[in-house]
């Protein structure tokens, strides 16, 4: 059983930009605990020489050509903003 | 009778002969919902007002020779929709009223003529077998609604199975349209990894992820994978192939058709009821003059880790855009930019999301990026080779597409581990890339459906539609409606 | 206790493909804000990146410039962080099979020659831009968003704030043959982040270093990395220790400022970005490439030298920017005289050039109207005094310099007959200045031949003037 700490899990949310109340942490560092002690049943096989398989098809070069083409205006581009000011997305400073 | 009890085909007929009109069809959608969807909950928004005009004008156009002319149907709620709110049941997306673009198999039904009667539930971005992680509300079985109707694609079985619609498109990342299927009775297809665009489909995980139809019956389902099936340039991973007319291959003769069992999908944690459902399916198949084996796929037991290793790690990129700022709800409670982030993540993701977010960052961290993410990738080539395997030998591998009929809602929703052990018939076919297809194949003693699947060759779907229509003309399963039921 | 310091740099190039590197979106400089772009661009749910094959080409085509070994196999890869500019929270990247590795470039730094290694180039997006408010609020623009970037990282074979001096303009040189990149500071199409560190002089192991960001010109690159030599010499001399930080340039007060310690690595989580399929480049589409690949500037130079017979001061001078080199080489062309357009080249252009903050480029003048200013004083039809008033008229408005000659009646007087009228004339006013000269005092020569410059508005020959000047006093 692999052990993952609640400073793991802290960590990793951090990283995720995602933030846990004491019990919720508690909870995936328990979860979390079991489903990688279970992933790690994936040890028991020796896989020394397989190559990883990021795509299932064997395509390569896929590309387009170098055109542009209109699409959205500018207005459409701001309409799902949750805030914006001047034609530009608004968000709070890094720092306050 | 229900208008929805015929095949697109009929329709098509009756369309064309004026016994109904499409304004008839979108009556008979929006009649249904009004009945059945607070039970069922299969909807999470209906585009009443635009389907109906646009019924009205199908109905004055006089050349009617498109392949989905008129027909109604629903689309999961992670199919994106221009100018139709498209939320994959998550309350970040709950104002996100206009996703500015269609994505290519809308665009595809669209050219066909097909018409939108609404965006269907789901389990929060794609994460969920039960449906039961819907952050609006859960959609029943209409087996019975004390039961869940599968997942993530549930809205989608659901609404084919309620006769809310004559089809829906869902997606499939590790059993998502299979599952349902088989929980609500449908026929589902997750298609070969690269034949159905998956531009405009919020991306789950991106190596996995597919577009399919659910229908009552194959040969609707063959029809729908016709339209929005093929290369589309917008989509990288799309295969550049030829997309044959699968309807022409639903010829019932499967004689000679030799078909794989692997032993590891009749196992122990397969449900006896379930393994002899199976069974008698096999014996249909041996009566219309196919022949079967067992097999062994030996690295199946591992793939459950593998793919939830996997997706979670893909999961936690692709959902990382849903950061507070160009869409999507932001939390109005945040003080600087990093408050912003985690803030609107938090309070609008739901706890799965979060679960897999969490695993997923976890995999792809420094220090455990070859222990997990890359072991998995390797595990997923060794799952790759033992199908590839098999079908040096083999037509189509059967096996049951679920362990279990339709749990309670509720019974799993608290350990994750068991509701992901659920998906272990379906997630090898992701992780190979290959196409299945779940069709009723019985019922359980308390009424639930079964599912068979039929898993064929990179492409082969024509080999899986035949195989599936010839069981399908030999039974009645399909013709079987439910009644909702239940206490719910 | 002497100290070594050690520079490698990290340089981003922006290339001037029309789209952008995963979207169809226009690759446009000063747009209006969120103007150039889609939902591709904006991060939208659903959207997916299709690679721009010019891209590929264009960064190919940088990377054989700088002398890097092309990849056969390679692919792009997720840089997953946090930040308002960048939409998907992943930029898409290149990490362990960047397109181009172990490359060189050679420079010279007080006439010694040296190489900078270059350990790897590799091909990416650029990310929209953020520009902080005083309020508490930024603002992102998306418009750069998907641009297509290279980043070209240095060995740290750097010894002196000179030497990286000497690389990024070098470097600069090199991209702005390839017609890859607009290579401009100002407008934010290369940009330069630098590491410094200082050893023992003898000490195999690196010291900690320092990161600098922010430094807009590459002045401020070599100014920072003085300022940050001394700052660093200072703690390691005062038994202090030096972190691991990022620190910027502060072009006001001409110090390096912190901005944050590093602890440990940032922890990026790569991937192969499961959206793009791996890319296959084989020897027929490198060979392609590389017959694209313009004469570059060390190459050229020495053609200048040893084929033109320039001096080597003209010839690094002229190619010290691909714009100068071809200009010098198209006024050749239109059949001017080598050194004289390598002289007007380097004097009165680029001396207008430093005066008005301009580049060749924006001037008027054409590489046909110098050469055939040029060809005009060649065959006495201006003098050179009058050159200068018709290259004032073509660097300003440009136009055929015969025209301007004839509009503005500038033509050489070399008439005989008209001369010894005009000349007459002057003698007969400046009658002492006759007897000076005869007294031996050339002086007079001069005196006299300005007031016959003056009398033609400077337009007479001068050979001819001084030549008829004496004859005529000697026959009084």
């Amino acid at each position: 059983m692999t052990n993952i700490s609640k400073e793991q899990v802290k960590h990793v949310a951090n990283l995720a930009r995602l933030e846990f109340t004491e019990e919720e942490v508690e909870m995936f560092t328990e979860q979390l605990s079991s489903i990688i002690s279970f992933a790690e049943q994936l040890n028991e096989l020796d896989t020394d020489g397989v190559e990883p398989t990021t795509h299932v098809l064997d395509l390569k070069n896929v590309m387009r050509k170098d055109e542009h083409k209109d699409w959205i205006t500018k207005e459409e581009a701001m309409k799902n903003a949750p805030d914006q000011e001047n034609g530009q997305y608004k968000v709070p400073s890094i720092l306050e | 009778m229900s208008l929805f009890d015929h095949s697109i085909k009929e329709i098509e007929a009756k369309l064309h002969n004026n016994e109904i009109t499409v304004q008839d069809l979108v009556d008979e959608s929006y009649k249904r919902i009004n009945e059945v969807d607070d039970k069922v909950h299969a909807f999470l928004t209906l585009d009443e007002e635009n389907a109906r005009a646009k019924a009205k004008e199908l109905d004055e156009s006089t050349d009617k020779t498109e392949k989905l002319f008129g027909i109604p149907a629903g689309i999961k709620d992670n199919i994106v929709t221009k100018q139709l709110r498209t939320t994959c049941a998550s309350q970040f997306l709950r104002n996100f009223d206009d996703p500015l673009y269609d994505a290519t198999v809308v665009q595809k039904l669209a050219a066909e003529k097909s018409v939108t009667i609404g965006k269907l539930n789901m389990d929060e971005f794609a994460m969920g077998s039960s449906n039961e992680n819907s952050s609006f509300t859960p959609t029943r079985n209409p087996w019975n609604t004390d039961y869940v109707p599968g997942g993530s694609s549930g809205g989608s079985a659901a609404s084919v199975a309620a006769g809310e619609v004559l089809f829906s498109l869902g997606s499939d990342t590790g059993g998502s349209i299979r599952q349902p299927a088989a929980f609500c009775g449908v026929v589902g297809l997750k298609p070969t990894y690269g034949l159905v665009s998956r531009f405009g489909l919020v991306a789950f995980a991106s190596s996995l992820d597919q577009i399919g139809p659910l229908t009552r019956t194959v040969e609707d389902n063959a029809r729908v994978l016709e339209v929005i099936a093929g290369h589309d340039n917008m989509d990288s991973t799309s295969a550049n192939v030829e997309v044959p007319e699968y309807t022409k291959e639903l010829t019932g003769d499967v004689k000679g058709l030799k078909i794989a069992v692997p032993k590891e999908y009749l196992a122990e944690g397969v449900n006896p009821e379930v393994k002899e459902t199976v069974l008698n399916a096999l014996k249909v198949y041996e009566s219309l003059g196919a022949t079967w084996e067992e097999v062994s796929l030996p690295h199946s037991k591992y793939a459950v880790a593998a793919y939830y290793l996997l997706s979670s790690s893909e999961a936690s990129a692709n959902l990382a855009r849903f950061d507070g700022v160009r869409y999507g709800v932001r939390s109005e409670n945040a003080e600087n930019m990093i408050d912003m982030f985690k803030k609107s993540r938090s309070e609008g993701f739901g706890e799965e999301v979060k679960r897999r977010i969490m695993l997923g960052t976890f995999a792809l961290s420094s220090g455990y990026y070859d222990a997990y993410y890359k072991k998995a990738q390797k595990v997923r080539t060794l799952i790759k080779n033992d199908f590839d395997k098999i079908f040096e030998d083999y037509d189509v591998v059967i096996g049951p597409t679920t362990p279990t009929p339709a749990f309670k809602v509720g019974e799993k929703i608290d350990d994750p581990l068991t509701m992901y052990a659920n998906d272990i018939l379906t997630i090898p076919v992701n992780l190979a890339g290959v196409p299945g297809i779940s069709i009723p194949c019985g019922f359980s003693e308390n009424g639930l459906p079964i599912g068979l699947q039929i898993i064929g060759e990179h492409f082969d779907e024509s080999t899986v539609y035949r195989t599936a229509h010839a069981y399908e003309k030999a039974t009645d399963h399909h013709t079987k409606r439910p009644q909702l039921g239940g206490a719910n | 206790m002497n100290f070594e310091t050690i520079i490698g740099l990290e340089v981003h190039v922006e290339l001037k493909t029309q789209s952008k590197i995963f979207s169809p979106s226009p690759n446009e400089f000063g747009s209006e804000p969120n103007s150039n772009v889609n939902p591709i661009d904006l991060g939208y749910p659903g959207v997916l990146p299709v690679l721009n094959e010019e891209a590929v080409n264009f960064a190919m085509k940088a990377a054989m410039a700088l002398n890097c070994e092309i990849a056969t196999n390679t692919k792009f890869d997720r840089k997953n962080y946090f930040y308002p500019d960048n939409p998907k929270a992943y930029q898409i990247s290149q990490f362990d099979q960047p397109i181009g590795e172990n490359g060189w470039i050679e420079i010279e730094v007080n006439g010694k020659k040296k190489r900078i290694g270059i350990t790897r180039l590799h091909l990416e997006e650029d990310a929209g831009k953020l520009t902080h408010g005083d309020d508490g609020y930024s603002l992102v623009d998306f418009n750069r968003q998907g641009t297509p970037l290279i980043e070209i990282v240095s060995e740290p074979d750097m010894r002196s704030p000179e030497e990286a001096y000497a690389y990024l303009e070098k470097l600069k040189t090199i991209i702005q043959y390839t017609g890859v990149s607009d290579v401009k500071m100002q407008e934010g199409s290369l940009r330069c982040d630098a590491n410094i560190s200082l050893r023992p002089i003898g000490q195999e192991k690196f010291g900690t270093k320092a990161e600098l960001k922010n430094l807009n010109s590459f002045t401020f690159v070599q100014k920072g990395l003085e300022f940050e030599e001394k700052r660093q010499e200072k703690v390691l001399l005062s038994g202090g220790e030096i972190l691991q930080e990022t620190r910027r340039y502060d072009e006001k007060t001409k110090e390096t400022i912190l901005m944050r310690v590093k602890e440990g690595s940032d922890d990026y989580r790569y991937f192969p970005e499961p959206d793009l399929v791996p890319l296959y480049i084989d020897d027929a589409w490198k060979e392609r490439i590389r017959n694209e690949i313009p004469e570059l500037p060390d190459a050229r130079k020495q053609r200048y030298i040893s084929e033109l017979g320039l001096p080597e001061y003209d010839a690094a001078v002229l190619t010290s920017s691909k714009e100068m080199s071809d200009f010098f080489e198209e006024t050749v062309q239109h059949g001017a005289d080598m050194k004289q357009a390598s002289n007007w080249l380097m004097g009165e252009i680029s001396g207008y050039m430093n005066k008005h903050y301009k580049e060749l480029g924006e001037l008027a003048i054409t590489p046909e109207g110098l050469g055939k200013m040029i060809k005009l004083i060649e065959d006495g039809t201006i003098s050179s005094k009058i050159a200068k008033k018709v290259f004032a008229e073509l660097v300003e408005k440009g136009g055929d310099p015969e025209q301007i000659v004839k509009d503005k009646g500038l033509v050489q007087i070399s008439d005989e007959g008209q001369l010894k009228e005009i000349i007459g004339k002057i003698l007969d006013d400046n009658e002492q200045s006759i007897v000076d000269y005869k007294n031996g005092k050339d002086r007079a020569l001069g005196f006299l031949v300005g007031q016959v410059m003056k009398a033609t508005k400077g337009q007479a020959n001068p050979p001819m003037v001084n030549k008829i000047l004496k004859e005529e006093m000697d026959n009084r």
